[in-house]
């Protein structure tokens, strides 16, 4: 019998591979890339096997929970650090296994002859552990370490080519908008440990069913932890360094850019579910939903390949946060939230690793150079239409059930409550975006004839180490994932704000969740304001006049037709208006282009966000700063100095009153004795003449004196 | 004119001893000044001698009346003898003035000067 | 193994080194003096390490006590561990009395760590060697005595001593303008000392005693609290200005920018910890009302230390004078930490000042590199070195990420206690009830972390420029590190990575010891939050570990 504990060498295989690689690496047979991809290959299969394992149990209580003591705050309580494998964890480490191990064979093809070839592989290795141990973390200061260690591995990623200084920008970027993101996360961590004394999630998830962990902090707790959400998985307005991001080497941005580390924010999300309040998802949900068709928008007008899927990777992290929002309020809406994550990261890794094949072929990004390639490239062709598919959402490929369930729950969510009529909009009008983006990139890519005749000339198909990546995630986007099982059903953690979660036992698993329908009616709530002002706007108006109903109701059936209906509308619609825009050519982009000028402008300026920070963030902190420097320089070493300068004009006036006065009363005394010597010094002829006749005087004065006195 | 009494000695004492104290103020010889110094010692002596002529009171009991008034007379013969010791004094440092200055002009030796 | 007197000898084998330098004649002193300066410093490391493993292998709870406090005792009925308790000065009661605990292992630890790899950067000093290494061998000597001393009257004899030896090595050797930043150096200082002497002096009128241990036992002024609360603050002054705190810092910037590369790493490395040091050893234990009186205040200096270094940083020309002032940056975090006062929050500030020690060593040391290269530390000059340098880049990586507190690394483990314990102090400390303030610890911790961005965006805005994009054509020809440089850098860096996964080999050593400083401070000890979850949690469920 295997001893599941094992599941703890799941990141730290990679961890010593990094290590290994670091030190070693550099020795190894060509620079230790395919040990690297072994490490990854033995980690896939211990992924597998646990998932397997768990699987197999078809139990929602099947967890593996081990912890270790970490370091002692005081002697005898230590933080503890341990990891927690559930269904959630069990499918995230297969799929990030998955891509890592599929990227890590890509990129030997890929990055072949880099210079920091080696470089290359041993942060790979570094990423993968991180993101392995983020979601294996069973506390939130773990979770927290892998999360900023990841960020690093992104820094140094999309640094890779940092002697260009266009890549050197992007990566202080994207690690600067996280940070903002991750520090908002740690002063949520902070209040949590406050509230609850705890990190671990099964304290503090009971902490919240017992009802210690309640109001405001609670609500601000999950709001800043969506802050670090939205750095990372870069939710409007932190989006910004996303597409900055395209900078690093392709293979990167498919494992961290698209599948992985982006989707880390939604995964903490759904990891820290239980202790998120109503208005933490509708914060969400709207912010996901705005996110969703917001980059969906500027996607439409990006030139660079690795661009528009960059838009569309933002436009569909919005749209699982749309699912996690809704999922607050629908059933439906955490299972689809998360799996749209795992379908998303097969099909966006393959239509990245795509195009890294196309721009391995052409030595260019821009799509303007490119054009029929689907002649030269036929396996990128065909990888690249099923991914597509899958991400447009044409059934059977996974990401039409994932992506037409979240459509389904906005759909549901408005229905319950009109006020939300623009949740459904948002994800339909993006559904419509994202296909006419991706056809357009299709059409201009692969279709037509090519637009750089010497480029194409020299194209060519990538070898079997880039192509077999490309069918084997191909693959994976045609098996229908779309979380029908009922194994992917069992964890949903929304019940567990009711009594579900009073009848937690701490020897049971945390996320154990009954599959009790009656008991989802958590969020109706009635507090007085609201009978007050039935009508009130406010969040928490929004929230009571809501009511959840189970799943599999008539009402959720409707919305499921309704979501399949308006998805389909949208496919075509997008796939039409590309296809007649681009390829037939009826209506011409840049009439298009003209008649909308500034809305084309502000598209292509991508809503000027960038330069909203510049000016409004960026340039009023550095003049903040500069105004400390100052006021460092000139007023508070000022002072100092001013001390010195005013002690030293005290002391000069000491010494001068010193010198004048004390000193100047002995010395003139001697000054005047001198004085007056000197001056009668003068009497002192040397002549005896003149001695003489002071003597008469003398005796004259005497004598007369005498006579006067004897006369008186 | 009366008989030549007291006053008449003491106002030739005065004329010589004025008229030494002028010799010493105007003269630029040291030899003169000795002189005119001489001549106001002498003109002591004049006094002194006067002085006790005229006196009729011993000026200490003695069982020699005129011995008593003899004392006058004995002054002047001191003032006589240290009148000589000063001349030798005198000239010696003449001598020595006339070594160092080749010159016995007192105005010119004023290395005292102040 | 047990060496007798074994602070003694750490703390005189410098001098011992030095009279060897001055015996060593004519020019043969200048060629030998680096040398006996290495064995000098390399014997004080090996002490020091000594000390450490042999403080590991007391029981745990003889590790416990804090010197002075009552409540968990020392081996021996001693007042301290590796007690020398000798008459020095009979008739006015002046002991030489050494002795360290937790807290005191630790920094002799660091101290002499950084001495030994401090000697590397100096090796090739060209200007009077021998003069250069006797000055360092006496400021070891004195920064090891204030680590040990137990009486204030010796205490206050190595304050000094390791004042002057500093005066001469940044005023002779130091930069352009290193009269004024020495001069500067010094007086600052001084005034703060003369503070501190005041205070010792009032104190030793009253209790006839320099003793630490004792006038701690005592308790001095609990009766008439204005003369105590003075006492602290002429104590605290003079500790905070080594700090330094805001508005104390000034003298830092100048000095740190004058200095030679080696003495910049004692000065941050050792020198900035002397004040927090004093302020734990003395202001603390000895008045714990006037303390908890003005923690306040300690507060809310250490966040502005923290956002303003941070933000003065931000905006530096000059490399080194950027790390000078995340270094007032850092050491606010770890006033902050103090100011918890409780387990979380203390044993964070010791660990980062620990960590402190580490990284802003290796910021400095990397900066030295690139200056002894480029002959300028502007960073606007700069462009493109990482290329020409890739192991110089990987270690500055490291220290980099190191001194912003990225998790692996050894001061995120400190910020992250500094910040728990801040934050959760919330409902008790951070009243200054003398002035009648009242705000809440959370929000300043809230308003700290801003500091944390800030710390990211300085250091990897300078790691950019420097570092990243075009080599410019003027650098290269740079070569990458050499031996000396590889010396220096790589221990700091295997301790940062060691230290940020087994954070545990450092926090154990010290917090036996701050637990027992805590049991002075009963009322924020316990420290609850305001619907006490905390103590709930703690009390049902001790085994569920945090």
């Amino acid at each position: 019998m295997i001893d599941w504990k094992i599941a703890i060498l799941v990141p730290i295989l990679p961890a010593l591979g990094f290590f290994i690689m670091l030190f070693f690496g550099g020795r190894m047979p060509r620079k230790g890339d395919w040990f690297a991809t072994g490490i990854m290959g033995a980690t896939l299969a211990l992924s597998l096997s646990i998932f397997v394992h768990l699987f197999k149990q078809n139990s929602a209580y099947a967890t593996i929970l081990e912890s270790t003591p970490w370091f002692n705050a005081a002697p005898g309580r230590p933080f503890l650090a341990g990891i927690l494998v559930d269904n959630l964890s069990a499918l995230m480490i297969v799929m990030i296994s998955t891509i890592s191990f599929l990227v890590h064979l890509f990129s030997i093809g890929y990055m072949h002859g880099d210079v920091r070839y080696h470089r290359f592989f041993t942060v790979l290795q570094l990423f993968t552990a991180a993101m392995l141990a983020l979601v294996l973390a069973d506390n939130f200061l773990t979770l927290y370490v892998a999360w900023e260690i990841m960020g690093l591995c992104s820094y140094l990623l999309i640094g890779h080519y940092f002697d260009k200084q266009s890549a050197a920008n992007a990566s202080l970027k994207a690690f600067m908008t996280t940070r903002i993101g991750d520090v908002l996360m740690f002063v949520g961590i902070l209040i949590i440990f406050t509230q609850t004394g705890s990190f671990r999630f099964e304290n503090v998830f009971s902490a919240v069913a017992a009802g210690t962990f309640t109001g405001n902090w609670q609500m601000w707790a999950g709001l800043l932890l969506f802050g670090g959400a939205m750095g990372k998985s870069a939710q409007f307005p932190l989006h910004i360094w996303l597409p900055d991001a395209m900078e690093g080497p392709t293979p990167v941005s498919a494992l961290i850019h698209a599948a992985t580390m982006v989707a880390a924010g939604v995964f903490l999300m759904a990891r820290s579910y239980p202790m998120l309040t109503p208005e933490v998802f509708l914060v969400m949900a709207y912010v996901g939903g705005f996110t969703a068709i917001f980059a969906a928008t500027i996607g439409i007008v990006m030139d660079d390949i690795k661009k528009v899927l960059a838009y569309s990777t933002i436009s569909q992290l919005g749209y699982m946060m749309l699912g996690l929002g809704v999922g607050g309020f629908i059933f439906s809406g955490y299972t689809s939230g998360v799996y749209h994550l795992i379908t998303h990261a097969f099909f966006k890794a393959c239509l990245f690793l795509g195009s890294g094949s196309v721009i391995h072929a052409v030595h260019s990004q821009s799509m303007s150079q490119m054009g029929g390639l689907r002649r030269k490239l036929p396996i990128t062709f065909a990888t690249f239409i099923i991914a597509t598919l899958a991400l447009t959402g044409l059934p059977p490929f996974s990401g039409f059930f994932t992506k037409d369930s979240i459509i389904a729950g906005s759909i549901q969510l408005s229905g319950q409550n009109s006020a939300h009529i623009l949740l459904p909009i948002f994800s339909v009008a993006a559904a419509a975006l994202t296909s006419f983006y991706m056809f357009r990139l299709i059409i201009l890519t692969f279709f037509g004839t090519p637009r750089d005749e010497a480029k194409y000339a020299h194209a060519h198909e990538s070898p079997w180490t880039m192509a077999l990546p490309l069918m084997i995630l191909t693959a994976l986007s045609i098996w229908p994932m779309g979380g029908h099982h009922d194994w992917f059903w069992f964890r949903n953690p929304v019940p567990l704000r009711s009594e579900v979660v009073s009848r937690y036992t701490p020897e049971g698993s945390i996320l154990a969740v009954a599959h009790d329908k009656e008991q989802k009616a958590v969020f109706v709530e009635t507090p007085q304001e609201s009978h007050e002002h039935p009508e009130a706007a406010s969040p928490r108006g929004l929230i009571t006049a809501m009511k959840v109903v189970p799943i599999h109701e008539p009402e959720e059936e409707h919305a499921h037709h309704l979501a399949v209906i308006f998805s389909l509308c949208a496919f075509f619609l997008g796939l039409g208006g590309a296809y007649l825009t681009y390829s037939a050519r009826k209506i011409s982009a840049e009439a298009m282009a003209r008649r909308f000028r500034p809305v084309y402008v502000l598209l292509l300026n991508k809503y000027y966000v960038d330069e909203f920070f510049q000016i409004a963030v960026i340039r009023p902190l550095m003049r903040l700063c500069g105004l400390a420097a100052w006021l460092d320089r000139w007023v508070v070493d000022g002072a100092v100095n001013a001390t010195g300068r005013v002690t030293k004009v005290l002391s000069y006036i000491a010494g001068q009153f010193d010198r004048i006065i004390v000193d100047g009363a002995v010395n003139g005394v001697a000054n005047s004795v001198a004085g007056v010597g000197r001056n009668l010094s003068r009497l002192q002829t040397g002549r005896v003449g003149n001695y003489l006749v002071f003597i008469l005087a003398g005796v004259v004065f005497l004598g007369g004196f005498m006579f006067w006195m004897a006369v008186k | 004119m009366g008989p030549i009494g007291l006053q008449h000695y003491l106002v030739l004492g005065a004329i010589l001893f004025v008229l030494g104290v002028i010799g010493i103020v105007s003269r630029k010889n040291a030899v003169g000044i000795l002189i005119s110094i001489e001549l106001m010692l002498n003109a002591a002596n004049i006094n002194l001698i006067a002085f006790s002529r005229y006196s009729n009171k011993p000026i200490f009991p003695t069982t020699m009346p005129e011995a008593a008034y003899m004392d006058g007379q004995v002054f002047a013969i001191f003032v006589i003898i240290l009148a000589a010791c000063e001349a030798a004094v005198a000239l010696a440092i003449i001598l020595n003035l006339f070594n160092m200055f080749g010159t016995i002009e007192v105005d010119d030796a004023d290395t005292m000067r102040g | 193994m047990n060496i007798p007197c074994i602070l003694t000898w750490i703390v005189f084998a410098p001098i011992i080194g030095m009279v060897a330098m001055a015996l060593v004649p004519g020019e043969r002193g200048n060629r030998w003096a680096r040398w006996i300066s290495l064995i000098t410093a390399f014997v004080v490391f090996v002490l020091s390490t000594i000390l450490l493993v042999n403080y590991y292998a007391l029981a745990p709870e003889l590790r416990g006590g804090f010197i002075g406090i009552k409540g968990v005792a020392f081996p021996d009925g001693a007042q301290s561990l590796y007690e020398q308790r000798v008459a020095w000065i009979g008739e006015y009661n002046i002991w030489y009395h050494v002795g360290v605990d937790g807290l005191g292992v630790l920094m002799l630890f660091l101290t002499g760590l950084l001495s030994l790899l401090a000697v590397f950067p100096a090796w090739n000093i060209a200007k009077a060697p021998r003069g250069y290494h006797m000055m360092y061998m006496l400021l070891i000597t004195g920064m090891m005595g204030v680590f040990v001393a137990l009486d204030l009257f010796l205490f206050y004899v190595f304050w000094e001593v390791m004042l002057l030896p500093m005066y001469f090595l940044i005023g002779i050797w130091g930069g352009p303008r290193k009269e004024y930043a020495a001069i500067k150096f010094f007086l600052y200082t001084f005034a703060g000392s003369v503070l501190m002497l005041l205070a010792i002096i009032v104190l030793y009128m009253k209790y006839h005693t320099f003793s630490i241990p004792e006038l701690i036992a005592i308790a001095p002024f609990s009766d008439s609290l204005l003369t105590a609360h003075l006492l602290f603050w002429g104590f605290f002054i003079a500790f905070a200005i080594k700090v330094p705190m805001f508005p104390f810092h000034t003298w830092l910037p100048d000095a740190h920018v004058e200095a030679p590369t080696a003495i910049s790493v004692i000065l941050a490395g050792v020198l900035l910890k002397l004040g927090a040091y004093g302020i734990l050893r003395v202001n603390f234990p000895m008045f714990p009302i006037s303390t908890q009186t003005f923690i306040g205040i300690i507060a809310l200096l250490g966040v502005i230390s923290a956002i303003y270094g941070a933000m003065v940083a931000m905006a530096q020309t000059d490399f080194k004078k950027l790390v000078a002032y995340s270094s007032v940056s850092h050491m606010g975090l770890v006033m902050l930490g103090m100011a918890a006062l409780n387990a979380e929050g203390l044993n964070g500030a010791v660990f980062q000042m620990f960590n402190h020690g580490i990284s802003a060593s290796m910021m400095f040391m990397i900066v030295g590199v690139v200056y002894e290269r480029a002959h300028h530390r502007e960073i606007a000059r700069f462009g493109g070195i990482g290329l020409q340098m890739p192991r110089y880049l990987t270690l500055a990586i490291v220290a980099f990420f190191a001194s912003l507190g990225l998790p692996g690394l050894c001061s995120f483990i400190s910020e992250v206690m500094v910040f728990l314990g801040a934050f959760k102090s919330q409902s008790t400390a951070a009243v200054p009830q003398a002035f009648g303030w009242t705000f809440n610890m959370s929000y300043l911790t809230m308003a700290a972390a801003f500091a944390l961005i800030l710390g990211a965006a300085y250091l990897l805005y300078t790691m950019q420029r420097v570092y990243l994009g075009k080599l410019k054509p003027e650098y290269a020809d740079f070569k990458d590190l050499n031996r000396l440089e590889y010396l220096q850098l790589v221990p700091l860096a295997v301790l940062a990575l060691v230290l940020g996964i087994f954070p545990n080999l450092a926090l154990n050593v010290f917090n036996g010891a701050m637990g027992s400083l805590l049991t002075l401070f009963p009322a924020t000890g316990a420290a609850t939050t305001a619907n006490g979850v905390a103590a709930a949690l703690a009390a049902s469920a001790p085994a569920m570990g945090m």
